[in-house]
């Protein structure tokens, strides 16, 4: 760059170029006009600045704000903690009803959905007029301007409009306000997971729909039928927070107390593997079961089904525990069950008692009586009746089953306008696209499992030209109003009036809106059904069960790389759906697991990979849906198969055959070994029983001493279902890379925080022959033989106790991970951390070192936050008290199994815990005194698996 | 005929014939097209070896097929299976100078050569296996600001210190034991440019008394010096694995066993080198039947060796009780590297066996190809030691195979190649047998 001219130069050119008054006047004029129109448009919405910045802003500590993670329209309240603005980590929200202070999986992984470089950023136009072919790379950039326009002058009438499960109160407020405009437009709800049955069987019972919301805390008896109750469903965090929380006494030594489980399960699942009583059963042989057990109730449903020799000793204990637990049972029904059993299910808990108690029955937050289905869309679309279709926040394309032919359909609509988050198979379709804001980035609100409200506020201003679906809404409608805040407080503060001011700022900090739960009902005697008359399946034949995937879940998040590289529960599958099939059943079919078999129904037919997995039913075939994505993006593009295009209807069951194609399929996993080989890795002990007491070993080194504090973690493996959160928020809080299959499928995957599944299924000697779980961090071993075979020193102790990596010195040799015992380092055996892509860089926590390639990682015990905490502590000039500390992956344990402390402080909970009867250390005959430590599975006598 | 009546030089060579022989390789052979080819195979090779490092160095260890659990993978094995070839060249000149050995002197030279070529190989994979090789000079004890030294408590930094020392000491030997062959090469040069290299390597050797009288002085206190160096650097190396907590890896016997298998693989390169060397140049008179009937020997007395620690091992593996090495042994026998294992034991404790008939040793073409077998044995007992112990250790969760990729390959191929290659170079520029000392050995049968 030149020098700029001295002073008395430019003077000299302006005085060169014979600037006058008049003109100096009018450029001055112009640069001010200029200057005011150019640079970036008003802000859309109003932002107020802090008159007085609260510390936390400027202490460089993490700020959080109380929201809500909606997934299938249902909100699960979250504090979302932002780093310098930016959203980075996603906590539970302890006072709201779905989440107590836990979150899933999906929550976790949801500040990745927010970064996603995918994302849709800017409204898209098809280029090509109405009727011709529609292709991806004839969407333009366009403008919310030129849409709003195009809206306008769209030919009236035949508007329908389709959307997910809608439980915000704002947004729905708003739709009405816009189907009101027009007599003839139609609302239509698309969910692809809901399970039809259940809801026409609560209509069967009670005459009317009815939503579940389960109270495990108050059970003596919980009946799993089909259900899983820990994973699936908005309330699955709440159920295993109770169940772990009513199981502590038991813990303690008290054999009878906590509920008795008992699982009849098609596919393995997380309730099913807690299940003291477990069966895998056929859809079909589960209902007749359900039929045989509420005959002991209600001798008129009673049907001349022999019980099965196989499960007679779990059928005899389930009736047994059913009648001692009375009104404390609670029946539950899953997808795969006809309507009729759900009624009886509803029935039998009726005729227990136990509705009120363990089962409270609420107006289904979700329900909309005036909306129609997807099929009577696709209909409608087919029949050519369709002007206007508003496809929002849904993926019919994608999504859809595959015998209503959603693509064909939805190219029949005149106008397809499309609003979401990504540039999905529907918009894809779509005249016009219109990008959704992240759930984190708006102003909205939304009801839970039990039907609390949330007020949901953005954590960040809009990272691109998106709109919330109530801003969208609001200018479809032609609304006066177009800002989501101010469109959320009109719809508030018609109900808050008098005292809106306190109700919004206490609702906004507190997540949930007090007392907005839905009222119990208490319907009348339920009608008992009568017995589906469906005829049984002829033997041989395969049940097809569509399950939501364990990461993709309805394909939603299959772009989120966090989740698909997260290990599925029971066979640590990464980057792949299976088609799921018994031992039995793929013996009898010949297949193995990586064999590709073709799988036909009604005419469809689609590719997908077996995986024989132990304690799936006989006769059902499990095909998680959400693979086989073809638009979701650089993460998400054809991985698994995709199984909607099999399914037949809405039914999440279907009759299916399954053909060999001699073809086979790599799977990338991350576990591959399920057995212990009798290493009692995972302990299990009798209810009161103690485990021996280690011996004291000698020891080379002087004993370690630690001044301050001895950090140590004990993870309870009774407590522990296996549902992966911490591996996530593990992943989310460290900065942890996404690897991808090819790296998994060699063994590097870089979880800090694994969670093996144990099971000695086959094994005649092993006892209890049970699933477990275990979640293996890093041991922070006081003898730790990592540190004596590092030769620069790059892993050591400090002062506290915990085992350091020092990054920047660590040349690579990769010894202290061949000398650990416990595997739990992991390595960048090339640049695994993207320092590339803009977007991503943003969401990471900046406490935490990106790491370059040809280091070691592994738990740090997330000793950044340890520092917070030491550095409040010290500017506060109050000690550190037990529970300052929580780590990430404590933080989210739904079930409160991880717990984290100082050893050197006696009360604390991590002290306690130490001296429990259950503690051992994993490997402690190695002598490597681990600071993390386990408490053994409690088992009672009669389990049976 | 007894092993001892052939001897060690056919007779009917005198001090100028052997002069002019030795030196005539050197600085009259002309080029032919074999060595040629060879030289242009294996300069290919080395060059692709070459290509293929500066990849890894962009790329990272990632490449290769090593994972979690098996950090160390065909790297390691190469490593150990490389510092043991370069055992038996030490050996030779050294243990058996000291032993006075005769049928040392036609061997020892080139024995020296391959010693030290084979550590130069060895030397390298440690620093490519690193996952920051630029930073390689951490490992290294040198002041600096930040007041950092190695962690002496770990074998790699023992290793460094083992290797550098043998390398140093092994370079020194060699030299040392050529200046006066490089004296009688500068004396014989044809060109001015060959005078002047060689009269430069020479350092001025005139064949005064003092300096015979010094260099005998000299050589033989580095034969002192060297021959610990023989025992320390493969137990070195052998305690990067007994250091580890890892069973298979954590057993007190590995460093004889280690020094045993290192002896067994380098003689059986000597082997491998000198059997087409001899016929390539016509040396038969030179390196005769007895120096291979007596390799061959060392070859069983170190291969029983070897077979005896196999037995220990898995001996051992029972007797201890403990859970971990005895799974850690039924699956070298029955695990998915049983192939490997079995592989091993074929080449290193069978085939061997034939050795106790003299018909055997007296052919060259089996000793060749026995040759061979063991060397490939040797390296696949250092893949089960590194991957296999790794693969199959504490937590059956954490079990995991490692399966090599084309890189891993490349570089095996890479280094034999440039080993090759280095050989094939010395022996055009190098005399690849001691001239003087085998002038000493035509004095001694002169003498009788």
């Amino acid at each position: 760059m030149p020098p700029p001219p001295p002073p008395e130069q430019v003077i000299q050119l302006h005085r060169g170029a014979g600037l006058d008054r008049r003109q100096a006047l009018a450029v001055m004029a112009a640069g001010l006009a200029m200057a005011s129109t150019a640079c970036s448009p008003p802000a859309r919405q109003q932002a107020h600045p802090w008159v007085n910045p609260p510390e936390a802003r400027t202490g460089g500590l993490p700020l959080y704000y109380a929201t809500a993670f909606v997934r299938d329209g249902y909100a699960h309240g979250v504090l979302v903690g932002t780093q310098e603005g930016r959203p980075i980590k996603i906590e539970g929200n302890a006072a709201h009803p779905s989440s107590l202070g836990a979150t899933d999986v999906f929550a976790q992984a949801s500040v990745l959905q927010l970064w996603d470089p995918d994302r849709s950023t800017t409204p898209r136009q098809r280029l090509a007029p109405v009727g011709q072919a529609r292709g991806p790379a004839r969407l333009a950039a366009s403008t919310w301007r030129d849409f709003e326009d195009a809206w306008r002058a769209r030919r009236p009438g035949g508007l329908r409009v389709l959307t997910g499960p809608l439980t915000s109160p704002t947004e729905r407020a708003l739709l009405a306000a816009l189907l009101a405009r027009e007599p003839e437009a139609r609302w239509h709800v698309h969910a692809p997971l809901a399970d039809v049955a259940a809801i026409d069987g609560a209509q069967l019972a009670f005459g009317r729909p009815l939503a579940p919301v389960c109270h495990f805390d108050q059970a003596r008896c919980v009946v799993a039928l089909g259900a899983d109750p820990f994973s699936d469903g908005p309330g699955a965090v709440r159920h295993a927070m109770d169940w772990s929380r009513a199981r502590a006494a038991l813990r303690e030594g008290q054999a009878d107390a906590a509920a008795t489980l008992f699982a009849a399960e098609a596919t393995p699942g997380l309730f099913g593997a807690r299940a003291d009583h477990r069966v895998a059963l056929s859809p079909a042989r589960i209902e007749a079961l359900l039929w045989r057990v509420a005959a002991h109730w209600m001798p008129e449903v009673a049907t001349d089904s022999a019980p099965d020799p196989r499960t007679a000793a779990f059928e005899t204990a389930l009736v047994a525990a059913l009648h001692s637990a009375g009104p404390q049972s609670l029946v539950l029904t899953g997808p795969g069950l006809s309507a009729e059993a759900h009624a009886l299910a509803l029935a039998l808990n009726q005729r227990l008692g136990a509705i009120g108690r363990t089962l409270g029955l609420i107006d289904p937050p979700d329900a909309a009586p005036d909306a129609r289905t997807l099929p009577e869309l696709a209909e409608a679309l087919h029949a050519g009746h369709v002007e206007t279709l508003l496809v929002l926040g849904c993926n019919p394309a994608y999504d859809a089953p595959a015998a209503l032919e959603m693509p064909l359909a939805l190219q029949r609509a005149r106008l397809l306008i499309h609003a979401g988050g990504q540039l999905d198979e529907t918009a894809q379709l779509s005249d016009w696209h219109l990008p959704l804001a992240h759930a984190y980035e708006q102003w909205s609100d939304a009801r839970s499992h039990d039907g609390s409200v949330t007020l949901m506020q953005p954590a960040i201003s809009p990272l691109y030209d998106t709109r919330s679906l109530a801003e969208l809404l609001a200018s479809l409608a032609d609304d006066p109003l177009r800002d989501g805040h101010a469109l959320l407080q009109r719809h508030w503060r018609d109900a808050h009036a008098d005292d809106f001011d306190a109700f919004w700022r206490t609702s906004l900090r507190a997540g949930v809106v007090a007392g907005s739960a839905s009222p119990a009902q208490s319907p009348a005697l339920a009608r008992v059904p009568a017995r589906a008359t469906a005829p049984a399946p002829a033997p041989a034949t395969l049940t097809a069960l569509f399950v939501p995937d364990g990461a993709a879940h309805d394909g939603t998040f299959a772009n989120n790389g966090w989740l698909q590289e997260l290990p599925r529960p029971f066979n640590k599958l990464t980057w792949d759906n299976a088609a799921l099939l018994s031992p039995a059943t793929a013996a009898r079919l010949g297949l193995r697991t990586g064999d590709i078999v073709n799988v036909a129904s009604a005419g469809r037919a689609v590719d997908a990979p077996v995986w024989v997995l132990a304690r799936q039913a006989d006769d059902v075939v499990t095909l998680p849906l959400g693979g086989g994505r073809r638009r979701a993006g650089r993460v998400g593009d054809g991985v698994g198969f995709d199984a909607y295009a099999l399914r037949p209807g809405v039914s999440l069951t279907a009759p299916v055959t399954l053909r060999g194609t001699g073809r086979r399929h790599a799977f990338a996993v991350t576990q591959h070994e399920i057995a212990q080989h009798g290493r009692e890795l995972l302990r299990t002990v009798a209810a009161g029983a103690s485990l021996p007491r280690e011996p004291e070993r000698p020891r080379l080194y002087p004993p370690f001493a630690s001044p301050e504090h001895a950090w140590a973690m004990v993870i309870d493996l009774d407590a522990c279902i296996g549902c992966n959160a911490c591996t996530i928020a593990c992943q989310a809080e460290n900065n942890i890379p996404v690897v991808g299959k090819s790296q998994v499928a060699k063994g590097r995957e870089m979880h800090w925080i694994r969670v093996d599944v144990h099971d000695d299924v086959g094994d005649a000697h092993a006892t209890p022959n049970l699933t477990g779980f275990q979640p293996v961090p890093c041991m922070h071993c006081e003898e730790a033989p990592c540190e004596v075979v590092c030769p620069v020193g790059a892993t050591v102790h400090d002062s506290e106790g915990l085992n350091v990596q020092v990054y920047n010195r660590c040349v690579g040799t990769r010894f202290c991970s061949n000398n650990c015992p416990y595997k739990v380092r992991r390595f960048n055996f090339l640049q695994y951390a993207d320092e590339t892509t803009e977007a991503l860089k943003a969401q990471r926590n900046p406490e935490v070192t990106v790491r370059q390639r040809g280091v070691m990682e592994k738990c740090s015990y997330c000793v950044q936050r340890i520092a917070r905490a030491r550095q409040h502590a010290q500017r506060t000039g109050e000690p550190l008290v037990d529970g300052d500390v929580v780590t990430a992956c404590q933080a989210v344990c739904p079930t409160q199994a991880i717990r984290f402390g100082d050893l050197d402080d006696a009360a604390s909970d991590v002290t306690r815990a130490r001296a429990s009867p259950r503690h051992y250390a994993m490997l402690g005959e190695l002598n490597t005194k681990p600071r993390t430590t386990y408490l053994a599975r409690v088992v009672r006598k009669d389990e049976t698996s | 005929m007894s092993d001892g009546d052939t001897p060690v030089l056919r007779p009917g060579w005198g001090y100028a014939s052997v002069t002019d022989k030795i030196a005539g390789l050197v600085l009259t052979r002309p080029l032919r097209w074999p060595w040629l080819a060879a030289f242009l195979a294996t300069l290919a090779g080395t060059l692709v070896y070459l290509g293929a490092m500066t990849f890894l160095f962009i790329k990272g260890v990632g490449i290769w097929g090593v994972d979690i659990p098996v950090g160390w993978g065909f790297a390691l094995a190469n490593f150990v299976w490389w510092v043991g070839i370069g055992h038996a060249g030490t050996f030779i000149s050294a243990v058996l100078l000291l032993l006075r050995q005769k049928w040392r002197t036609s061997i020892n030279r080139f024995a020296e050569a391959m010693t030290l070529f084979a550590a130069g190989m060895a030397g390298l994979f440690p620093i490519l296996h690193l996952g920051r090789p630029w930073f390689a000079y951490w490992l290294a004890p040198y002041p600096d600001r930040m007041n950092l030294w190695p962690q002496w408590r770990s074998p790699l930094v023992w290793d460094v210190f083992a290797i550098g020392t043998y390398l140093i000491v092994s370079a020194l030997f060699w030299y040392l034991g050529m200046l006066p062959d490089l004296a009688t090469l500068r004396d014989r040069a044809p060109t001015r440019a060959k005078q002047v290299a060689y009269g430069l390597l020479a350092l001025g050797w005139r064949g005064e008394s003092r300096h015979w009288a010094r260099h005998e002085t000299a050589y033989l206190l580095l034969a002192g010096l060297a021959t610990p160096l023989v025992v320390s650097v493969h137990s070195v190396v052998a305690m990067d694995f007994a250091i580890g907590n890892t069973p298979g890896y954590h057993s007190t016997i590995f460093p004889p066993y280690f020094v045993a298998g290192a002896l067994f693989s380098g003689f059986a390169m000597v082997l491998t080198l000198a059997i087409p060397l001899r016929r390539a140049f016509a040396l038969e008179d030179f390196i005769t039947a007895r120096h291979l009937d007596n390799a061959a020997k060392v070859l069983l007395a170190t291969g029983s060796l070897v077979a005896y620690g196999y037995l220990v091992e898995n001996f051992m593996a029972f007797f201890s009780g403990d859970r971990y090495e005895i799974a850690m042994a039924v699956d070298r026998w029955t695990g998915a590297y049983a192939p490997v294992y079995w592989a091993m034991m074929a080449c290193n404790v069978v085939l061997p066996q034939v050795l106790w008939w003299r018909a055997a040793r007296r052919s060259t073409l089996l000793l060749f190809a026995l040759s061979i077998v063991v060397n490939l044995g040797m390296w696949m007992e250092r893949l089960t030691i590194v991957v296999q112990s790794t693969s199959h250790d504490f937590m059956p969760s954490a079990w995991g195979l490692f399966v090599p990729t084309r890189w891993d390959w490349i570089f095996l191929a890479g280094s034999i190649s440039m080993f090759a290659w280095l050989f094939l170079t010395f022996i055009r520029l190098l005399p690849a047998i001691s001239i003087s000392e085998m002038r000493e050995l035509v004095k001694e049968q002169a003498d009788g």
